[in-house]
C-alpha cells in the first residue's frame, strides 16, 4: 500500500463548451490535511464532485485510486461506503428534522424498515460528544446557529465511518470563534488518523491546519506544495493562484472620467434571516461619470449583497446609510424608486432574477420601463417591436426574431437581452453583477465592448466580478471587499492580481493563529 | 454561367419557397393558438350529429349562453389569478354569499336593483381585498387563503340565509340573465335588431383588423398575404353573421351576452395591451425578476384578487337572477368549473401563461360537453366522469404540444 490514501490521476471533465478540469492530479497522504486552493471557477468543487461520485464514472476521464485501489463510483452512496464523505458549501441539513434524524438521514439505524430510535439517540450522543457539540439529539437543526449546524454536518460524516473527509469552504458562513473551533476539531481528528481535504479561500486558515496544498488554476493542477518543507507563505499561495498571463482579451478604451455622480455612504446591512449577522459593514463607495469601477472579492465577501441592498433594498434587513446622486441624497427604498433615480442592476443570476424565460425578447427588454412605450397605460406594441429591433441590432443579439422566447437563447445572448433591458431603462448608474459569468470568450468580448460604450456615453459603471483578470482588464478603479467590508481601493495603474488577492483574503478581525 | 432567365426562375422559386415557408410557419403558430378552437368546433360537430341537430338549434344556443354565463364571468377573473401564479378556490362561495346578500336587500328590504348591484359588487371587491391582503402581503399561499375563504363565505351564506332560500326577485333583476334586447325594428319571425348588431360587430371587426394591418405595414413589419387576410376576415364575419342569424330566429340577443362580450373585450384589452397586463404576466413568469424590474408585485397581486372578488360577485348576481332565488347551495363547485375552463383554455399551472379568450374557449368546451351530454340523456354521473377526462386530456395535449415545440 502506498503512502497516499487518495490519488487522482489525469482527471479531465468537460461541460458543453468548457473544459472544467484539464488533466488534474491530486495526491493526498494518509492522515494529512490537504488544502485545495484556487480562484472562483478554478475547478475545485468540480474535482470534489468527480471524487465523490456526483459526476459518475464515465462522465470524466482519468482514474481515481483510493487506498491503492481503482474506484469507479457511480453515485455518492458508493464513495461514502468507502469512507469518502463530502460536506458541501451549502449545508445539506433539513431544518425541520432533529439533529439525530439529520445525522442518520439516508443511513437510518433500522431493521426491516423500522427505525431503532434508542440506538439512533445513543449513537447521536456519542457523535455529538466527538465533535464537541453540547445539544440534545432531539433539538431541531433549524434552531441551531450556522456554526453548530456545521458541527452536525461533521457528526453526520463521522457516522458514516469517514476515512477521507472533504470540506468545501467549511468556514465561509462561520464567525471567528466557530471557525477556530472547527479547525481545532479537524486537527484533533487528524491526530486520530483521519485524512481530510479542505477547500478554502481563507489563506490564514490553510496556513494553520494544512500539511500540504494543491493549487488549481483554470482547471489545471499548478503545483502541490508541502507546507513545512517548502516554507509556504500566503504570498506564495497567491502567486500560484493568480499567476497567469493577461492576454489581450479586453478592448482598448480611453476613459473620459467626469465628476462624482453616485455615492454610497456608511452602508450597513444585516442578513435577512440571521438578523444578528452583519453582511455589509460600514461601506462607503463613490463612482464618477464615465468611470468603470470594479468590486473584487471572494464568494461571500458581500459584493452582490451590497449591490442588491442599494438597488431598492432588494436584499437584507436593518439597512442603514445614505445614497447620493450628483451630491443630493436620493431615495432607493424600493426598486421602482431606484430605477426612477437612474440606477440599474444587472443580476448575477441571469435566469433566476434577470429574465422571464417564458416571455419573448421584446417583452423582456421593455419590462423595466414600460411607461416609455406606453400611452396612458396602453402599450404601443409596434413601437415596442421597433425598440427591440434596435437593441437586437446594436447589441448583436443573435436570434431569428425578437419574438423568440428568451429561454431558447444562449447565455451570451440572454445576457445581451438583460443588458438591453437595463439600457432601455436609461440609467445613469449601471451595476453589473458578474456580467460575463457562464459566457463564452467571443461573447465576453462583445459584452466588454458594450460596457465600454456605456461608459463612453457618460454612464457610471459599477462592475462586480469574480475573475480578477476581468476586473484588471476593465476597471479604472477597484474596490476590494472581504467579509462585508471594503479592505482596499486600488487604482488601475497600481493594481496587480497579487495585490488584489491579498486584500481579498484579508480578514480584518482577530486572526486565527 | 446562369442565363438571366434561369436566374429569374430561381429567384421566383426561392421567393415562392419562402412564401410557402411563411405560410407553414403561420399555420403552425395558428395551430397552437387555435388548437382549442378547433377542438371546440369538433366537439360541437360531434354533439350536433349525436343529438340529431338539436345542439345548434336557436333555442339551445341561447340556452348554452345563459347556462354558462356565470362560469365564463368567473373564468375571466380566474385566468388573471392563474396567470399571476395563484388560484382562487373561494369564488363559488363568494358568489353564493353575494347572491344571498342581494336577495336579502332586494326581496326582504326592497332596496332598488341598481343600488343592490352596486353594493354587491362592492362587497365582492372587499372580499377580494381581504383575500388579496393575505396572499400578497402576508405571503400565505393562495390555495390556503382561498380554501379558508371557501369555507368562510359558504358559512356566512348559510348564516345570513338562515338555511332558507329567498325568492322571488323583481322582474327587472331577473332580466339580467334571462332578458333579451328588445327588437327596435319590430321584426315578425326574425329579430332584426340582432342582425343589425351582428352587422355592426362585423364592420367594427373588419375596421379594426384593417387598421392593425395598415399600422403594421407602416412600421415595415411582415404581414400576412392579402389572400390569407381576406379569407380570415370572410370566415370570421360569416361566423358572426351566422351566429346573429341563429339568435335572431329565436328571441334575439340575450342581455347577458352583451355583458359577457363587454367583459371579454375589456379584459382581453387589459391583459394584452396595457402596462398592468404586462405586469401580471411578468409576475407569473418570474416574480423575482419582475420585482427587480421595479414592478410592485405585491400591489398587482392584491388587485388581481380584488378584481376576482368583483367578478365573483357579478357571477353570483347573474346566477341568482337566473335561478330567481338566493339559496345556500348556490355556486357549489363553480370554482372548479372556472379553474378547469382556464386550464383547458391553455393556462399554465406554474403561472405566466394564459389568455382571456382561452378561458372563454375552455369554458365553452366544458359548457358544450355538459349541454350535449344532457341532451343525449346521460346522467350527471357520466357527465362528471367525462368532464374530468376532458380536463386531463386537454392539458396533456397542451403539454405534449409545448414539449414538441421546445
Amino acid at each position: 500500500m502506498s503512502e497516499f490514501i487518495l490519488e487522482m490521476r489525469g482527471i479531465t471533465k468537460e461541460f458543453p463548451g468548457v473544459k472544467a478540469l484539464d488533466n488534474v492530479n491530486l495526491k493526498v497522504r494518509e492522515g494529512e490535511i490537504h488544502a485545495l486552493c484556487g480562484e472562483n471557477g478554478a475547478g475545485k468543487s468540480t474535482l470534489m464532485k468527480v471524487l465523490s461520485g456526483v459526476y459518475p464514472y464515465g462522465t470524466y476521464s482519468g482514474e481515481i485510486l483510493f487506498k491503492g485501489e481503482v474506484c469507479k463510483f457511480k453515485n455518492i452512496k458508493q464513495s461514502e461506503e468507502l469512507g469518502i464523505v463530502i460536506i458541501h458549501q451549502e449545508l445539506a441539513l433539513i431544518p425541520y428534522l432533529s439533529i439525530a434524524e439529520n445525522i442518520f438521514l439516508g443511513n437510518e439505524r433500522a431493521k426491516k424498515g423500522i427505525i431503532n430510535w434508542n440506538e439512533t439517540i445513543v449513537k447521536t450522543k456519542e457523535l455529538l460528544q466527538k465533535v464537541g457539540l453540547d445539544e440534545s439529539p432531539h433539538t431541531l437543526v433549524g434552531n441551531l446557529g450556522v456554526g453548530k449546524q456545521q458541527l452536525v454536518e461533521i457528526a453526520k460524516a463521522l457516522s458514516k465511518e469517514v476515512k477521507l473527509l472533504i470540506l468545501d469552504e467549511p468556514t465561509a458562513a462561520l464567525n471567528e470563534d466557530d471557525s477556530e473551533n472547527l479547525l481545532n476539531l479537524l486537527l484533533e481528528f487528524k491526530k486520530q488518523g483521519m485524512s481530510a481535504i479542505i477547500i478554502s479561500h481563507k489563506l490564514n486558515e490553510i496556513s494553520k491546519v494544512a500539511d500540504s496544498i494543491t493549487i488549481l488554476r483554470d482547471g489545471k493542477t499548478i503545483e502541490t506544495l508541502d507546507m513545512k518543507r517548502d516554507n509556504v507563505t500566503e504570498d506564495r499561495i497567491i502567486r500560484g493562484m493568480v499567476g497567469r498571463d493577461l492576454t489581450n482579451r479586453y478592448p482598448v478604451r480611453n476613459p473620459k472620467i467626469g465628476d462624482v455622480i453616485f455615492e454610497v455612504k456608511d452602508w450597513n446591512v444585516y442578513h435577512p434571516l440571521h438578523s444578528e449577522r452583519k453582511v455589509i459593514d460600514n461601506v462607503s463607495i463613490y463612482i464618477r461619470k464615465g468611470e468603470i469601477v470594479g468590486i473584487a472579492g471572494l464568494m461571500g465577501a458581500g459584493r452582490t449583497e451590497l449591490a442588491m441592498s442599494v438597488f431598492g433594498k432588494s436584499y437584507g434587513r436593518k439597512i442603514s446609510g445614505k445614497v447620493f446622486k450628483n451630491g443630493s441624497e436620493i431615495d432607493v427604498s424600493d426598486v421602482s424608486k431606484a430605477i426612477a433615480n437612474g440606477i440599474a442592476y444587472v443580476s448575477e443570476d441571469r435566469k433566476g432574477n434577470g429574465l422571464i424565460l417564458m416571455e419573448d425578447i421584446r417583452k423582456n427588454i421593455t419590462l423595466s420601463r414600460l411607461g416609455k412605450i406606453a400611452k396612458k397605460f396602453v402599450v404601443d406594441e409596434n413601437k415596442e417591436i421597433i425598440e427591440a429591433e434596435r437593441f437586437r441590432d446594436q447589441l448583436k443579439i443573435k436570434t431569428p426574431s425578437v419574438f423568440q422566447k428568451t429561454e431558447a437563447l444562449s447565455g451570451g445572448n440572454q445576457q445581451k437581452v438583460v443588458l438591453s433591458k437595463w439600457i432601455f431603462a436609461e440609467p445613469d448608474i449601471l451595476i453589473l453583477d458578474e456580467p460575463t459569468r457562464g459566457i463564452d470568450v467571443g461573447a465576453k468580448y462583445e459584452i466588454y465592448t458594450i460596457i465600454h460604450q456605456l461608459a463612453e456615453e457618460g454612464k457610471a459603471i459599477l462592475m462586480i466580478s469574480s475573475e480578477l483578470p476581468e476586473i484588471l482588464g476593465m476597471c479604472d478603479r477597484i474596490y476590494v471587499m472581504s467579509e462585508g467590508r471594503i479592505t482596499g481601493e486600488v487604482n488601475r495603474d497600481e493594481a496587480t492580481q497579487e495585490k488584489l488577492m491579498k486584500l481579498m483574503t484579508k480578514t480584518t478581525v482577530r486572526r486565527v493563529v | 454561367m446562369q442565363t438571366p432567365v434561369q436566374k429569374a426562375i430561381q429567384h421566383r422559386s426561392t421567393a415562392n419557397e419562402s412564401k410557402i415557408q411563411l405560410l407553414k410557419q403561420m399555420m403552425k403558430n395558428n395551430m397552437r393558438s387555435y388548437g382549442m378552437v378547433i377542438a371546440l368546433v369538433l366537439i360541437m360537430l360531434l354533439f350536433q350529429i349525436l343529438t340529431g341537430g338539436i345542439l345548434l338549434r336557436p333555442l339551445n344556443i341561447t340556452n348554452l349562453i345563459l347556462q354558462n354565463s356565470y362560469i365564463l364571468v368567473l373564468a375571466i377573473g380566474m385566468m388573471l389569478v392563474i396567470i399571476t401564479g395563484h388560484i382562487d378556490l373561494s369564488v363559488g362561495s363568494v358568489a353564493a354569499f353575494v347572491g344571498a346578500l342581494a336577495g336579502i336587500l332586494m326581496v326582504q328590504h326592497h332596496v332598488p336593483m341598481f343600488v343592490t348591484v352596486l353594493i354587491s359588487l362592492l362587497l365582492g371587491a372587499l372580499i377580494g381585498a381581504w383575500q388579496g391582503f393575505w396572499v400578497a402581503y402576508v405571503k400565505i399561499p393562495a390555495f390556503i387563503v382561498t380554501l379558508a375563504g371557501m369555507l368562510l363565505f359558504r358559512g356566512f351564506t348559510m348564516i345570513i340565509l338562515e338555511g332558507q332560500s329567498i325568492a322571488p326577485f323583481p322582474k327587472s333583476f331577473q332580466n339580467i340573465s334571462s332578458g333579451f334586447l328588445p327588437d327596435l325594428f319590430h321584426g315578425q319571425n326574425l329579430h332584426i335588431f340582432t342582425l343589425v348588431i351582428g352587422l355592426i360587430a362585423s364592420i367594427l371587426f373588419i375596421g379594426s383588423e384593417i387598421r392593425k394591418r395598415n399600422n403594421q405595414k407602416q412600421y415595415g413589419f411582415t404581414i400576412s398575404p392579402a389572400a390569407v387576410f381576406g379569407a380570415k376576415l370572410i370566415v370570421i364575419v360569416a361566423i358572426i353573421m351566422a351566429f346573429s342569424y341563429v339568435l335572431a330566429t329565436y328571441e334575439g340577443i340575450p342581455t347577458i351576452l352583451i355583458i359577457l362580450a363587454m367583459l371579454i373585450i375589456a379584459y382581453s384589452f387589459v391583459a394584452n395591451k396595457t402596462v398592468i397586463g404586462r405586469h401580471i404576466y411578468a409576475i407569473g413568469g418570474n416574480e423575482k425578476a419582475a420585482q427587480l424590474s421595479g414592478i410592485k408585485t405585491k400591489r398587482v397581486t392584491f388587485w388581481v384578487f380584488v378584481n376576482m372578488g368583483v367578478l365573483a360577485a357579478l357571477s353570483g348576481l347573474i346566477f341568482a337572477a337566473r335561478l330567481n332565488a338566493a339559496t345556500p347551495k348556490a355556486g357549489n363547485l363553480f370554482e372548479l368549473d372556472a379553474i378547469a375552463a382556464c386550464f383547458i383554455g391553455g393556462a399554465s399551472a406554474y403561472g405566466g401563461v394564459g389568455t382571456i379568450s382561452g378561458a372563454i374557449i375552455g369554458g365553452l368546451v366544458m359548457g358544450v360537453i355538459n349541454n350535449g351530454m344532457s341532451l343525449l340523456g346521460l346522467g350527471i354521473d357520466w357527465q362528471q366522469a367525462i368532464k374530468g377526462l376532458v380536463l386531463l386530456v386537454a392539458v396533456a395535449f397542451d403539454i405534449y404540444n409545448k414539449n414538441k415545440a421546445a
